[in-house]
């Protein structure tokens, strides 16, 4: 192999482990709203990223245009179904972290079940649009760098809005202190409903993404859902710096482990130094570094 | 303690005497009771789309049967289970379709794991079996017929062809799993045996479904193509990301595992136009008995139906063939039908005539190779009777009766 | 919190020795199961045929995987969403074992000792790092998905310890069945499977009445109840936690070794997310804080999910249960071939019961049972000052 060869060969893997962490950030991120501002653990995160998917393939398929399908609809029908199951399920289980585990556990096996009814178990997909592009005599694809692009934009989007917004001074508010914020005047209820929203719409948008690489099917949430969570609780509760600094760490050692050894040992070497790092600090890599970032 | 539990199992197997014979005395005195046909195959879990068209093509061919009279002057009843994808359930639907509804023969069982699940039930319970799934090949069993094709039978055939078509460098991506890891070994064994190289293999589990190093790494090799032993849905992004980045324009594959899922449905044409695969069966195959059996099968299971697919069609070989013996032994016996089909039956099938393979149970049967293009499969090139030698290789039931395993085949 | 302090109260007859009556609720209900369990004994092998007797066997095999989270969670207070990890190395220990060794008396004990193991240093790992309640959750969980990752790409030659290939995901068939201690050639037949499991089952579920009376015992239901309260008082909850878990462990290890008998049959889908789902199913079903609950929720539901496979259900059946109006509206939304969709229904059942009756059954209809009997006034003041304690 020539240097140049090689040093495009790197260019390549190093778009790879952008690729890795970028996708991890964006299956996390929703969850991550979620979990930092009302401490719920929604184990029925991976199937709003499948319902995300399918959204945005089924409008396609009526003819939306496929950018409209997977940025606009898909979060919003996602969001929409955030809002009716935290006014329907959730409102009632404040407080009692285990029984909201459990809920949307059987919230998730319900979806599986329902939207299977619906669409059979047969995958579905879009291809890929923007094609290819050529590094020296690599090829790779152009969507997985609009995939970054697009996480990188909309991780600052939510870092301008809980920064310089209203929504975001409640949001802040309500992270630090419940009831004190409560106290104040702010609505609870109002808040939580909203935030688990736009959690959703955030996991819908991801899953749409996510649909023209890996295809879309009932049970694909299981896929992500050991990732999202290891990169939610591993960051800790701050919703930015700890989903890009998991993301990124776990990205890296998933990506770097799946080149060398095997994709199975990528997954299990991720998940076992999940553990390790959760070990070592309990509260997640913002609990004990990057503490005052949101 | 043991006294009684002794006298207890004697009563109970008394009792199980007398219950026994009472049926025995009533289905002589109905004759015309009908016989039961079991199907153990997923309808719903991850593998229903490949068990939905072989239950499609056993009910067609039963209700065909009936219609023509029954066998023997008995009507056939379809007693089907789901087995949800989960092998618990495999275990005891097998039991209770050999102990309980006490079925003539029982068709089912999609992968390999399930089959060496109710394989043994059977056994136990001398319940004739039939497995109609293409596998890895190796099961010696005389209670056991293999209706589907085995690596050998086509990874032979089409491994030259490609390499004559695209060049001697091959690169392959397999399931992670004793099928794709066996198919793997034969593609290597021919690829040599044609004096071409095997530059890498590649293993991914079943729910692997992100494939950007492997593209990397294989665009590192460079290979003249690729040859896939994926297989399911997840795998079916590795075709959509390898189009992604645009590489089905610079290296072509060739596959024995594409298609049987219906992924060229699922796919665009431009993702995988132009890949080679090679089966036993292809709805578009030209011959009179072919169009005419698609016909009905569209006629009663709708004209929109996706693809009549391999595993349908050994499904319903594996009925023709069953009742072919039945026929010719004048008997539902379980021995009687097994000697009947190693005599051997053979039958004329859409995709061509089917032998039974006395000495291994499987089947001698016509292959094909066809180049996907626009969601059809085209048929380039048949191979009439093919017979399944790697499985020959290690198993001889008529010298060994009594064998009763699956070998690992190397290649 | 109600539920939960309610759920303390239930079984404070038994921890506090009480009141003659919780005595009396106690001895009832073990004179009861103890009745029941020999009559099944008895009375299945005679009015079954075999491959009933073949279904009831698993359901028992798998009330002791029941029993094993029963003890975990609803005594412990350890939300464990990765029992079937220890379920699954219990079955692939024994079959693995038993290929090398082929006298099954070392494979059973290892199929119990080395989940235990297993759980011991996991536990370790958990409750002395002091991570809390929701991140021992998914760290269970995703303990269970690695086994599951690492044991299902083991399909490669290369992969056997000892005779035992391990198959990878098409696990590992045809395991030799248990035989009689010490004598390798008198294999258990299936008869023999149905009476060992349910002498087992019985066997744990009397263990754990006795351990859950004993001083052990009432200091993991203080634990749970408060853990700060318990240290206080001088008692080590990472300590019992550890021990409660483990033992757990060794019991879920147990059902596994019976589990790959039953079958002759093990696969890496022992240690996937549905099976773990199924566990705390049939505990939630049952009621946590008993245990009980947990073997009928264990056994209803098992035989819910296998009449679901073979039933068919048809529009005309549906009708008969739910009306024709919302038979056509459930099949004209999904098709009816597909309402028998176990995943649906067993999401369906966790939501409702997480919503509605989060105690589960068992309890409710044990209360239910009091009040009726309950006739004397006295009776019901004592009652009242048990459930204060």
């Amino acid at each position: 192999m020539s240097e140049g060869e090689s040093v495009d060969l790197v260019l390549v893997l190093a778009i790879q482990v952008l690729f890795a962490m970028a996708s991890l950030a964006l299956i996390s991120v929703g969850l991550a709203v979620i979990f930092g501002m009302m401490r719920v653990i929604n184990l029925a995160h991976g199937e709003f990223l499948m319902l995300g998917g399918y959204s945005a393939i089924v409008a396609n398929q009526h003819g939306v245009n496929l950018w409209i399908a997977m940025l606009v609809v898909a979060p919003l029908v996602v969001g929409a179904i955030g809002v009716v199951v935290e006014r329907t399920l959730i409102r009632f289980l404040y407080g009692r972290m285990i029984d909201t585990m459990l809920a949307t556990w059987g919230l998730s096996l319900f979806l599986i079940g329902l939207v299977t009814g619906i669409f059979g178990n047969t995958t579905v997909g879009i291809s890929a649009p923007l094609g290819g592009m050529a590094i020296g005599n690599y090829r790779t694809s152009i969507y997985g760098l609009v995939v970054i692009a697009i996480t990188a934009a909309l991780l600052v989007a939510i870092y301008l809005v809980l920064r310089y917004t209203r929504l975001g001074l409640f949001a802040r508010g309500t992270m630090q202190n419940p009831n004190m914020a409560a106290a104040l005047g702010l609505s609870p209820p109002k808040v939580y409903a909203v935030t688990f929203g736009i959690g959703a719409a955030l996991s819908g948008l991801a899953g749409a993404l996510i649909a023209p690489i890996s295809g879309v099917f009932p049970t694909i949430g299981i896929a992500y859902i050991a990732k999202a969570f290891i990169t939610v609780i591993g960051g800790g509760a701050a919703i930015l710096s700890g989903t890009i600094s998991a993301a990124a760490l776990f990205g890296a050692i998933q990506e770097v482990a799946t080149y060398f050894t095997t994709p199975v040992f990528g997954v299990v070497i991720t998940l076992a130094a999940a553990i390790v790092l959760i070990r070592l600090l309990p509260q997640g890599i913002t609990g004990r570094f990057l503490k005052r970032w949101l | 303690m043991k006294i009684a539990r002794r006298a207890l199992l004697k009563t109970s197997a008394a009792t199980a005497a007398a219950v026994s014979t009472g049926t025995m005395l009533s289905s002589r005195g109905y004759a015309a009771d009908p016989i039961k046909v079991a199907s153990i195959h997923d309808l719903s879990g991850g593998l229903d789309i490949y068990g939905k068209p072989m239950v499609d093509a056993l009910t067609l061919a039963i209700e065909e049967a009936n219609a023509a009279g029954g066998l023997l002057g008995r009507q056939l009843k379809l007693v089907s289970y789901d087995p949800q994808s989960n092998m618990q359930l495999y275990t005891q639907y097998a039991q209770d379709a050999a102990l309980k509804e006490k079925v003539a023969v029982v068709h089912g069982g999609i992968t390999s794991a399930s089959r060496e699940v109710i394989r043994p039930v059977l056994d136990r319970f001398k319940t004739l079996y039939f497995y109609n799934t293409q596998y890895e090949g190796g099961v010696c069993d005389r209670n056991q017929f293999d209706t589907g094709v085995t690596p050998a039978q086509t990874v032979q055939k089409l491994v030259p062809y490609s390499m004559k078509k695209w060049g001697k460098k091959v690169y392959i991506v397999a399931a992670d799993y004793n099928y794709g890891q066996i198919t793997s070994e034969w593609v290597k064994r021919y690829v040599k045996e044609n004096g071409g190289e095997t530059v890498a293999t590649e293993f991914f589990p079943l729910d692997v479904t992100n494939f950007g190093p492997s593209i990397a790494k294989i665009q590192a090799a460079s290979p003249d193509f690729v040859w896939s032993a994926l297989v399911g849905g997840a795998h079916i992004s590795f075709y959509r990301q390898w189009a992604a980045a645009g590489m089905n324009k610079k290296i072509p594959m060739a596959s024995t595992t594409f298609a049987v899922g219906n992924e060229h449905i699922v796919l665009s044409p431009e993702e995988c136009n132009g890949m080679l695969i090679c089966y036993n069966y292809f709805q578009d195959l030209k011959n009179p008995q072919n169009t005419a059996f698609v016909e009905r099968f569209h006629k009663r299971f709708g004209a929109n139906y996706p693809n009549i697919t391999e595993l349908a069609m050994g499904t319903w070989q594996g009925f023709q063939l069953w009742a072919a013996a039945v026929k010719k032994a004048n008997s539902v016996d379980r021995m009687k039908v097994i000697e009947a089909l190693e005599t051997p039956i053979s039958i004329d099938a859409p995709s061509g005539k089917v032998t039974i393979d006395a000495p291994t149970h499987h089947c001698i049967l016509d292959v094909h190779i066809a180049e996907v293009r626009d969601k059809k499969l085209n048929v380039l090139e048949d191979f009439s009777q093919q017979p399944p030698a790697d499985t020959a290789a290690v198993c001889n039931l008529k010298k060994n009766p009594n064998d009763n395993k699956q070998y690992v085949i190397k290649a | 919190m109600n539920a939960r302090s309610r759920n303390g109260a239930l079984n404070g007859g038994a921890l506090n020795g009480g009141t003659w009556n919780g005595r009396a609720w106690n001895i009832a209900g073990l004179v009861t199961v103890g009745v029941v369990g020999l009559a099944a004994m008895i009375g299945l092998p005679l009015v079954l045929e075999l491959s009933s007797l073949l279904d009831v066997t698993v359901y028992l095999i798998l009330a002791i995987l029941a029993l094993s989270l029963a003890l975990v969670w609803g005594y412990g207070g350890t939300l464990c969403f990765g029992q079937s990890a220890f379920f699954g190395l219990g079955a692939y220990a024994y079959a693995i074992a038993m290929f090398n060794i082929g006298e099954s008396t070392i494979p059973f004990l290892l199929a119990i000792v080395l989940p235990a193991a297993f759980a011991a240093l996991l536990g370790y790992f958990m409750f002395y790092g002091r991570i809390s309640d929701v991140y021992l959750g998914v760290i269970t969980l995703t303990v269970t998905l690695i086994l599951f990752n690492a044991v299902n790409s083991t399909a490669g030659p290369e992969y056997q310890i000892g005779e035992a290939r391990l198959g990878g995901f098409n696990g590992i068939p045809s395991i030799p069945p248990l035989n009689w201690p010490g004598m390798p050639d008198s294999a258990l037949d299936l008869n023999d499977l149905f009476y060992v499991s349910i002498v087992l089952l019985m066997a744990v579920y009397f263990g754990l009445r006795w351990l859950l009376v004993s001083r052990f015992g009432r200091v993991i239901v203080a634990i749970r109840e408060n853990e700060q309260r318990a240290g206080f008082l001088g008692y080590d909850a990472r300590l019992y936690k550890l021990a409660t878990f483990t033992l757990g462990g060794a019991l879920a290890g147990l059902a596994g070794c019976l589990f790959a008998n039953w079958g002759a049959f093990v696969s890496p889908t022992i240690f996937g997310l549905g099976q773990s789902a199924q566990i705390i199913i049939w505990v939630i079903v049952g009621g946590r804080g008993t245990l009980i609950g947990p073997v009928v929720g264990c056994i209803a539901i098992q035989w819910l999910t296998a009449f679901l496979g073979s039933a068919q259900l048809t529009k005309a059946s549906l009708a008969q249960v739910v009306g024709p109006t919302v038979a056509d509206a459930l099949s004209s939304v999904m098709g009816f071939a597909d309402l028998s969709n176990t995943s649906l229904i067993l999401g369906a059942v966790l939501l409702a019961f997480v919503l509605l009756v989060p105690r589960g059954v068992m309890p409710s209809l044990l209360d239910l049972a009091r009040f009726l009997v309950r006739r004397r006034p006295a009776d019901a003041l004592a009652d009242k000052a048990e459930r204060a304690t």
